[in-house]
């Protein structure tokens, strides 16, 4: 259980980085806190001649709120979001999901860009991220641009990322008036990745109806997903209408949500842990408790 | 493939090195320099045993690379311990509550309770649970771990108290 030798970078910009992937191309792969990475290396899943350290990088950590977002770099850590009062006041999805995440010397190391660019179907920040449409930067020889995360997470551990691309940080919605979050999911043990999830954002607009959902599926399919047909099923609906259910009991509108959010689903994983039909009777009731608790805080405040 | 220098400051000690990059923390722990209390065990970030403080904080040994490491404050389960081998609070209600049996994940136990405590000084059970969730241990002596954390909690309130009553 050894890695194969690379040559190891560890440079003090992002400029600097850029560089040297434009320059290694393939043969080179950014490390940040390395929790899911060094067990791929270590288990030799993947070779790279060259690993880039993002560690010194300054400029890529932090928590700062600008112009209603909340921008957060790629290398702040899990545990630094966790702690953060500004996250749980401005992006409470995200706080939420943060103590899912593995375990807590896990957090201490993984970082938010690594969990993103690592892009694991199973993981949670990459489904908060596409709950409140967050909004990807990077970093590359031709300069910096913005990939929304509806557009990020295109493959099995794939993005949109380009092979000589930084992933520099992220920047979500702060919350709005008459807003509400859940996050739910089921696990064989606490800190496994999840058998199925769902991270759930709701505002309410004029008449106490749903102005916008956000639905973010985890463990169901070959990437994080976002399940558009029952966001769609939930919006203009009126929240009085959803109030009688409970996180335990879901009223029938929540359940219909979370049906429509697995009825169209196609790459359900099937292994050791569950068969597709069990996970996806699992992923529409998680959908509908986070449905029913996010609508419930929307209007309670 | 290059060779990289670092230097590091382990339990208190400054050390000067040269390594290979692909040289995990735990391994240069162990076979440089040999503290030996680090365990390894899936050697894949799963079993815990390889726990150890960096810049005070828990980690898996196993998903660091000593390079990762360099400039940073390590300690590991040899310097838990005071120096004239008194046990720490944790060590201790380990043994009090029999929390180990064959001992060979007890390092990153220690390691990781002790961050643990010292972070949730006043936990509940749930929350002890949740924070061991990270070791594992395979002749399942939970319940003894568990009873030892929370013993060792208490004890440190306890202690707390009796600081302040003395400070009246």
């Amino acid at each position: 259980m050894k890695p194969a030798p690379f040559e190891y970078h560890a440079p003090s910009s992002a400029g600097e980085a850029v560089g040297l992937l434009a320059n290694l191309g393939d043969a080179a792969k950014v490390i940040a806190g390395g929790q899911s990475l060094v067990p791929v290396l270590a288990m030799r899943l993947a070779v790279f001649d060259h690993l880039i350290d993002i560690r010194r990088i300054n400029a890529l950590r932090g928590i700062a709120e600008r112009d209603g977002r909340v921008w957060i770099g790629a290398g702040t850590t899990e545990a630094e979001i966790g702690r953060s009062e500004l996250i749980a006041a401005r992006v409470p999805l995200l706080a939420r999901a943060t103590p899912l995440i593995g375990h807590f010397q896990i957090r201490n190391r993984g970082t938010i860009g690594g969990s993103l660019a690592h892009a694991d179907a199973a993981a949670e920040y990459p489904a908060v991220a596409l709950a409140l449409d967050a909004t990807i930067e990077a970093l590359s020889p031709r300069g910096r641009r913005t990939i929304p995360a509806t557009g990020f997470f295109t493959g099995i551990w794939s993005t949109a990322l380009e092979p000589d691309e930084v992933l520099t940080g992220v920047t979500f919605p702060a919350r709005g008036h008459r807003s509400g979050f859940a996050i739910e999911e089921f696990s064989r043990r606490a800190g496994d990745f999840a058998v199925a999830g769902a991270a759930v954002a709701v505002e309410l607009g004029p008449g106490g109806r749903i102005s916008r959902c956000g639905i973010g599926l985890f463990g169901l399919g070959t990437t994080p997903l976002r399940s558009v047909s029952a966001e769609t099923l939930a919006v203009g609906v009126s929240a009085q209408t959803l109030a009688a259910g409970t996180a335990a009991q879901s009223p029938e509108f929540a359940r219909e949500i979370g049906q429509a959010a697995v009825a169209d689903l196609e790459s359900v994983p099937s292994d050791r842990h569950g068969p597709a039909a069990y996970r996806k009777r699992v992923g529409a009731a998680l959908v509908a408790r986070a449905v029913t608790q996010a609508i419930e805080e929307a209007r309670n405040g | 493939m290059a060779d990289v220098g670092l230097e590091i400051t382990v339990n208190g000690q400054a050390r000067r090195a040269t390594v290979e990059p692909r040289l995990t923390l735990a391994d240069f722990l162990r076979e440089r320099l040999q503290l030996t209390g680090t365990h390894l065990g899936c050697e894949h970030g799963v079993c815990g045993a390889c726990t150890v403080l960096l810049d005070g904080e828990a980690v898996r040994s196993c998903l660091v690379f000593a390079v990762q490491a360099d400039g940073a404050e390590i300690t590991t389960v040899e310097a838990i311990a005071g120096s004239d081998g008194t046990l720490s609070p944790v060590q201790e209600a380990f043994r009090e509550h029999h929390g180990l049996q064959c001992g060979f994940c007890t390092p990153g136990f220690i390691i990781s309770v002790t961050a643990f405590l010292r972070d949730n000084p006043d936990p509940t059970d749930e929350q002890i649970r949740d924070a061991l969730s990270g070791n594992l241990c395979r002749c399942t002596g939970y319940q003894g771990i568990l009873q030892a954390v929370r013993s060792a909690a208490t004890a440190a309130a306890a202690a707390a108290g009796a600081v302040n009553q003395e400070a009246r």
